[in-house]
């Protein structure tokens, strides 16, 4: 007696599934059809809460296979595809399974042709149902249930909208990764809820079941749009991946559309805050005095100071730098006149080194300063001010164009290298610059002013000394 | 006024996330892949890594969201003149306790936002006393609060090589950023640091993977050790380097060091950039080049030399198509490709055909003669493939010795509306 013979003809047969993800039981039903060889287009199959097909009044009794029907066989490869694919909410999933199943028979190794179309939807559907599976694992947002009950402790639920038959496949994952955490998610499919020992499932559930936000939700919107960079704008590489029918549960997303709008001006900001908009280099002395004046490339420039601007004849051998103006300097409009420029003057004589000769600047234009009642204390400049300001000393620098620069404090020589240097360390041997000319280094005459006792003394012969150095190179320059 | 210290008492921990994730948003990596699989289970804690890493959300710079990455402070002694934390910027500064970023970590994992962590700071005090603190936020999570999601560390190379192996035992994955791709971008634009001494780090980090490794295999209770490995990241476009030196620096780098990832940064334009800095941003897609020439090494079997290849006269890699369309146009003799016929290598190297169509090309060509319109149904998009290879039904005639073959693949320039405002 052939299977064929249980099978009355033209009979369709009507499979109504208990659940949409429900493997074992097509697997059961199928498995028998196949024995039956019953052919897939006489085969119905019915998802719980589906509309039936065509034929959905056929035989609902289904073929028992005879007791030496051979076993049906199936790849590895397809049960797994298939496991998959039957979470997909394509009403023809099980259809198609079955036509695969049934086309197995004949060719065990089908599931390597991927140009088969049929190969190729089952191969599709699975890859739609892992991404689904996958979005919910990165989506799902969980918000806290402060609960009246201690005993409870605390409650994360969460709402999500799954667009296949996921949740019950998916429920593992949680549990693995939450398993010392009171949670339920709610879905419209149905609902888990994880009490740290048992998974339960409960009925579909709506929107409004589920909490509607969490203190820290501020905190994550925070996070989300500082670590938006404005300047690497790529909506399209956003939406691929996070496609905006999953938005609308999403708390940070709320903060998309104006980080885009603001994305731009956000960049420019960005720009415009490093930006230091020179024009072209100024060709005379006079032209930087003029310029100085009217700089506010950073805060110094808008104290109420006025610019200073070095002095000294346009083709001097050296250069002289200090850090910046100080009170008297800015009322004076001179570098160099108040006490310090006082004492440099007394070092420079025993060096015999005239100061006349050389041209003397700052590293920075402007004052910087505290108003303290009626005195404007000194404040020594940041590095981002020294480094703006270097833009001017640089102009200096090219027009007259010194052999050899003496840069006196940090400030100084971090105005001329772009770098902080120790004054300790790099004192006492020349240090070469890009233009040919070469840079020494020493401490500013205010540090003197500072100092008493014996380290005055000490800081006021290694001075000297380091002037005396000068001299001696300016001569040998001088050839 | 508040002194300074009052001013960061005050701050919330609001406005610490704010300026402490704003400082870490030019860093490109952000995976969590990779680790060693494990869960909550009989634990007190939570987290879990089942391999892959999950992205929980994208911004809109199209970069996704995995880890909470943060710095932990971005107070800095050093002075690196592409860094917005360097010493002589201007910006906003916080520093975070490791109390507060566990806090943060935890909260955040609890709700399903992040994988895990991704801590990096700026140095303060020492490179010494950074490193403690970074670890002491990755010890502090695993020991006090059972913590078994991701965490990757930035690692600080000048500090005492005990501290970075520590860092190592918590952390899923650790990373020493190179910066620069060569030496002397590195000494002009970051005066504190030292290539020798990063890649001495490295080094040190490989050895420590590759033993701990070793003793796992012999003794199951061995310690794991950054079970997802070391990486690192190097800024594209500050300098004048090519892709060229990029690649072969990328590539030295994979080799010596068995990085898992090398990952480029587009250097983007920053607030209060350093004069020596360009100001405009490099095309993303140079960025976006590297990584296809990276995936051309890591997947399809290209030498380095091979993309080096695949470069222009300038030693940059083309922007208007990708290295390995670029490459096949150069060596036009090695096409077209039989898809019945040619070997796996052969058909990796094909524009257009990827790991997994190749993968089935070679499955289903087992079981039917490929034509045409079969390899349409396993490639993306066949007008790229077509002049390139030879099937039952077609053979390009001459198209790969066209000369404006490139133009005919290379995607349309948009035609601009002479009258658009």
């Amino acid at each position: 007696m052939t299977a064929l013979q249980h099978v009355k003809l033209g009979t369709y047969y009507v499979v109504a599934l208990p659940e949409a993800d429900d493997f074992d039981f097509w697997r059961e039903r199928a498995r028998a059809l196949v024995q039956c060889e019953v052919p897939p287009d006489r085969i119905a199959w019915v998802e719980p809460g589906g509309s039936g097909s065509l034929f959905s009044h056929g035989d609902r009794r289904l073929p028992v296979p005879p007791a030496d029907a051979p076993p049906v066989r199936a790849s590895k490869a397809f049960v797994s595809l298939a496991k998959s694919a039957i979470c997909h909410s394509d009403p023809e999933r099980f259809a198609l399974l079955y036509r695969l199943l049934w086309r197995l028979q004949a060719n065990p190794r089908l599931l390597e042709d991927g140009a088969d179309t049929e190969v190729r939807r089952l191969d599709e559907l699975a890859r739609t149902v892992r991404r689904d599976i996958h979005k919910m694992r990165a989506f799902v947002r969980f918000r806290l249930v402060e609960s009246e009950d201690e005993e409870a402790g605390e409650h994360y639920v969460a709402w999500f909208e799954p667009e296949h038959h996921i949740l019950r496949t998916n429920a593992g994952f949680f549990v693995r990764r939450f398993a010392n955490m009171k949670w339920s998610i709610l879905t419209p499919k149905g609902s888990l809820h994880w009490d740290g020992n048992v998974l339960e499932e409960g009925p579909p559930a709506q929107r409004s079941d589920a909490p509607q936000g969490d203190p820290t939700e501020d905190l994550w919107r925070k996070y989300y749009a500082s670590i938006f960079n404005p300047a690497r704008l790529k909506i399209g590489a956003m939406l691929k991946e996070m496609p905006r029918k999953y938005w609308k549960n999403m708390p940070e997303a709320v903060l998309i559309p104006e980080l885009v709008a603001g994305a731009q001006s956000r960049e420019s900001q960005m720009v415009a805050a490093g930006a230091l908009e020179f024009d072209e280099r100024p060709e005379t002395l006079e032209a930087i005095d003029k310029a100085i004046h009217a700089c506010r490339k950073c805060p110094i420039g808008s104290l109420d100071n006025h610019a200073v601007m070095g002095e000294g004849p346009k083709d001097a051998a050296l250069m002289i730098v200090g850090e910046q103006p100080g009170d008297q300097e800015d009322l004076a409009g001179r570098p160099f006149v108040g006490p310090a420029g006082q004492l440099l003057d007394w070092h420079l004589e025993r060096a015999g080194i005239d100061r006349r000769s050389a041209y003397v600047t700052n590293a920075v234009k402007h004052f910087k300063f505290v108003q303290r009642g009626k005195r404007r204390l000194h404040q020594s400049p940041t590095a981002k001010e020294i480094d703006t300001c270097r833009w001017w000393v640089e102009s200096e620098r090219q027009i007259v164009q010194p052999r050899l620069i003496l840069a006196m404090g940090a400030s100084a020589a971090r105005g001329m290298l772009g770098k902080t240097v120790s004054i300790s360390k790099a004192r006492g041997a020349p240090i070469p610059l890009e233009d040919g000319s070469e840079l020494w280094v020493t401490a500013h005459p205010s540090y003197l002013l500072r100092l008493d006792g014996a380290a005055q003394e000490e800081q006021s012969r290694l001075f000297d000394a380091d002037l005396a150095a000068v001299k001696a190179r300016l001569a040998e320059l001088a050839g | 006024m508040r002194t300074y210290k009052e001013q960061m008492g005050t701050q919330t921990t609001i406005e610490k996330l704010e300026i402490l994730a704003d400082a870490a948003k030019y860093d490109a990596s952000c995976a969590s892949s990779g680790t060693s699989k494990r869960n909550s289970t009989g634990g007190k804690g939570i987290g879990s890594t089942e391999g892959m890493g999950i992205c929980h959300a994208y911004a809109p710079d199209g970069r996704c969201i995995s880890l909470l990455k943060i710095l932990l402070t971005n107070h800095c002694v050093f002075d690196c003149h592409y860094c917005v934390n360097r010493k002589s910027s201007n910006v906003r500064r916080a520093r975070f306790t490791p109390q507060e970023v566990v806090d943060l970590t935890l909260s955040f994992y609890r709700r399903n936002y992040i994988e895990g962590l991704f801590l990096s700071s700026g140095i303060v005090k020492s490179s010494n006393h950074t490193m403690e603190q970074l670890v002491e936020v990755a010890r502090m999570l695993r020991e006090e609060h059972d913590f078994r999601g991701y965490i990757h560390l930035k690692t600080i190379p000048e500090a005492d090589p005990e501290l970075v192996h520590q860092a190592g035992l918590y952390a899923d994955r650790v990373s020493i950023n190179v910066e620069l791709p060569t030496d002397a971008g590195l000494t002009r634009l970051a005066p504190d640091k030292n290539a020798r001494q990063i890649e001495g780090a490295m080094g040190k980090l490989k050895s420590d993977i590759v033993e701990a490794k070793d003793n796992r295999k012999r003794f199951r209770h061995a310690p794991r050790f950054a079970p997802a490995g070391q990486s690192t990241q190097m800024i594209v476009g500050a300098d004048a380097a090519t892709d060229a030196d990029i690649v072969g620096k990328a590539s030295r780098l994979y080799d010596s060091f068995r990085l898992r990832r090398v990952y480029y940064s587009a250097f983007s334009p920053i607030p209060d950039a350093s004069a020596v800095l360009p100001l405009k941003r490099p095309p993303l897609i140079r960025e976006h080049r590297l990584y296809q020439s990276d995936w051309l090494m890591r997947f399809y079997g290209y030498q380095p030399s091979e993309v080096m290849q695949a470069t222009e006269a300038d030693g940059n890699l083309p922007l208007d198509i990708d290295p390995k369309l670029a490459w096949a146009l150069k060596f036009r003799e090695r096409f077209p490709v039989d898809v019945n016929r040619a070997s796996k290598e052969q058909l990796l190297r094909v524009p257009g055909l990827g790991v997994r169509a190749v993968g089935r090309i070679l499955a289903s060509r087992r079981h039917r003669t490929m034509r045409l319109e079969d390899v349409a149904k396993l490639t993306v998009s066949i007008a790229k493939v077509r002049p390139f290879i030879v099937t039952a039904d077609w053979r390009p005639v001459l198209l790969t010795d066209r000369a404006d073959l490139r133009a005919l693949l290379a995607p349309k320039q948009e035609q601009l509306e002479l009258f658009a405002a």
